[in-house]
């Protein structure tokens, strides 16, 4: 029964033809990207010089990814960029956006892409996994809801309940503002004091004496928790506060989709591939458009169909498990196509703890202790319940 | 006590050492230095030369046991981490973790034989008790791939659950098993047909589904039971291989992770990477007797015998 030598001749010959019980008919599947990320606002801070490739390069590895796959079972994948001010979307059923939300609303609500499947990677607004959701519309980046989950969890499970709250001037800023209050209700942590960020003057000069001034007015506090999601300022509050406690949120330990700190789980190697290929540090952004190429690699691998009706059932099936090297199988979200993931809590150096954290229990699944559970969310439109 | 005295040699990955169990007492007896990240470790059939997979000096280090002195350094190609040696005696099948290549080695000329594109980070290695076919399986390309040992070539490949790290070939060579850590199941292939045939679920009351990660596991040696390691479940299930279920789940250390059996079997030693410890089983009464210290981030486990 063992396969004697002639045979084995015979079969290596064979292989390129027909060999194993997967190779079949050859699959191609095109994967578009539309590259128009949001304009990055100033920081005083020049030491973190944002990617300008940052989501393109994340696809392009899953890409390269998806082929060694599929080079094993006659599958291959092309990452086809589109023309951001006039996409021609035409044949290509599986698209990942990486766009401002003005734009990437009117994209998903035009009518010539109601079968196709979008990707968000870039957009963490709440509001686009709730009542403005749209029906083609998945999710690879956690929204800012899930990440304020992750720190309040974390906060509860540190016994670091009484938060002083400082938001910065941005809409950005505001929007974290208001997820980190609706978490820091939803988890029972108290926010006793909050203020807003006013100075306009260069802090990296006058840090030293502005921000223990600024920060001497907050009632008996555990934590300071900065909504500043660009680092533009929470950077000089930490090692400043009139009083010393912990920062979290913009500066010191921050909930991240993704960064370099994430080393275990496997999530090393992943690291190490990215850079090689990227020339730098993998960003959340990155890793939401890999997993949302990755996301169709895996359903197309393992349904062997690239219909856009087959691939949508597959990932919002129970076989779904994309391997994300955040140590649990990540999946979608039946109800707004959001992948469900751990948000790692991580400083610089380190990752302090992975959420959700040990005793947050959920009746289906401890992941959707992150963000807006099915009864929170008011998306109808989704229609994958 | 006919085997008294008897060793299990486990690598720490963290400390770039080997850590020798003596299995009569349980207690540590030696503490070798290696290379760096020491993953994979496995003996010769004599047992007169230890290979251990040194995955960041991206070399296979040839050590002798009872000197604990590294004599040579094989070949591997780039990050070796996982390894098997051919019924043969002479031939490595080494997983590239990094490169996607199984480099296949031999120990006698010290020369890389081949090297075979596979998926990405390979990492479960066997080879079937006639030498006819290894195995490599993939982490990320999520899939076993089946290689002829004559023509160093793969000649099918197979899908399984996410993230595979380990397979075993059992029943005489007519069964692969294969374990999915994210996929959390073991799948089991009949070896002529590569066809599926049977796949083992595990459930762990008090943890949740995500957290039950098969990864190291083996057979014992009348191919009736299987110790599978879950990972951060921090448990070892016991399977019936013959009928696939589940007998039991024993409660180990942090994120278990490989094993080795004593000479008789009546035990059975884990390493736990997160604990930095190994768990001793009595494997009759299917209870851990004791947690022995080792250094950071055990990984492998190898079984030498010191009597004959």
């Amino acid at each position: 029964m063992f396969i004697n030598h002639v045979m084995a001749a015979m079969l290596v010959c064979a292989m390129s033809i027909i060999a194993s019980p997967l190779v079949a008919q050859s699959l191609r599947v095109k994967i578009g990207y539309i590259h128009s990320p949001p304009a990055i606002a100033p920081t005083l801070s020049n030491l973190d010089t944002p990617s300008l490739t940052q989501g393109r390069d994340g696809a392009q590895l899953a890409l390269a990814e998806n082929n060694t796959t599929g080079n094993f079972l006659n599958q291959s994948f092309e990452l086809v960029e589109l023309d951001k001010t006039n996409p021609d979307t035409n044949g290509i059923d599986f698209i990942v956006l990486n766009m401002s939300k003005t734009d990437m609303l009117a994209f998903a609500d035009d009518a010539g892409n109601a079968g196709k499947i979008l990707f968000n990677v870039n957009l963490d607004s709440a509001d686009l996994r709730d009542d403005r959701c749209g029906a083609n519309l998945f999710h690879t980046l956690p929204s800012i809801a899930m990440r304020a989950d992750a720190l309040a969890q974390f906060g509860l499970k540190k016994k670091w309940v009484k938060w002083a709250l400082i938001t910065g001037p941005k809409p950005a800023d505001r929007e974290m503002a208001g997820a980190l209050e609706n978490s820091a209700r939803k988890f029972g942590i108290k926010i006793v004091s909050k203020k807003d960020w006013t100075f306009d003057s260069d802090m990296r000069r006058n840090a030293a004496s502005e921000v223990p001034l600024f920060t001497q007015s907050f009632k008996n506090h555990d934590l300071v928790v900065i909504a500043d999601p660009t680092n533009d300022f929470a950077r000089y509050v930490q090692y400043n506060t009139w009083v010393p406690r912990p920062v979290a949120g913009g500066a010191g330990i921050k909930p991240v989709t993704w960064a370099r700190s994430i080393e275990q789980y496997g999530a090393v190697q992943l690291q190490n591939r990215f850079r090689e290929v990227a020339g730098h540090q993998m960003t959340s952004i990155d890793y939401a458009a890999w997993a949302a190429v990755r996301s169709i690699g895996e359903a197309v691998t393992r349904t062997k169909s690239i219909t856009s009706a087959s691939v949508r059932a597959y990932m919002l099936s129970d076989a779904f498990a994309l391997a994300g090297f955040k140590g649990r199988s990540l999946s979608y979200r039946k109800w707004n196509g959001q992948l469900r993931q751990p948000i790692a809590l991580a400083h610089h150096d380190a990752v302090v703890a992975m959420a959700p954290l040990d005793g947050f229990l959920h009746q289906r699944n401890e992941l959707d202790t992150l963000g807006l559970d099915e009864s929170e969310s008011g998306c109808t439109a989704f229609e994958g319940k | 006590m006919p085997f008294q005295a008897d060793e299990v040699w486990v690598t720490n990955e963290k400390d770039d050492t080997v850590s020798v169990i003596d299995i009569e007492t349980l207690e540590v007896i030696r503490t070798l230095d290696v290379g760096q990240r020491p993953r994979g470790i496995t003996f010769s059939k004599d047992f007169s030369r230890v290979y251990i997979c040194a995955s960041d000096s991206d070399a296979v280090q040839v050590m002798d046991p009872i000197t604990g002195k590294i004599l040579h350094e094989l070949p591997s190609g780039e990050d070796p981490e996982q390894f098997v040696l051919h019924p043969d005696d002479t031939h490595l099948y080494i997983a590239n973790e990094d490169d996607a290549i199984t480099t296949v080695v031999d120990t006698k000329t010290r020369r890389v034989v081949a090297q075979i594109d596979v998926g990405i980070e390979p990492e479960g290695m066997a080879v079937s008790p006639d030498g006819k076919i290894a195995i490599t399986t993939s982490e990320t390309t999520n899939m076993a791939h089946w290689i002829n040992t004559e023509t160093q070539e793969i000649y099918a490949n197979t899908l399984v659950d996410q993230r595979p790290r380990h397979a075993e070939f059992a029943k005489d060579g007519t069964e692969l098993w294969v374990s999915a850590e994210i996929g959390g199941t073991i799948s089991i292939f009949d070896v002529e047909t590569q066809v599926e045939t049977a796949k083992i679920n595990f459930a762990i009351k008090g943890v949740h589904q995500d957290r039950i990660q098969p990864v190291g596991f083996r057979l014992n040696a009348d191919n009736t039971r299987a110790y599978v390691a879950l990972g951060p479940s921090n448990h070892i299930a016991v399977v019936d291989a013959q009928t696939f279920e589940v007998l039991e789940y024993i409660l180990v250390g942090r994120r278990v992770w490989h094993m080795a059996f004593n000479a008789d079997e009546s035990m059975l030693f884990t390493t736990n990477g997160i604990s930095g410890d190994v768990t001793a089983i009595d494997t009759n009464s299917l209870k851990a007797l004791k947690s022995i210290k080792v250094g950071r981030y055990p990984w492998g486990a190898a079984f030498r015998p010191t009597t004959n």
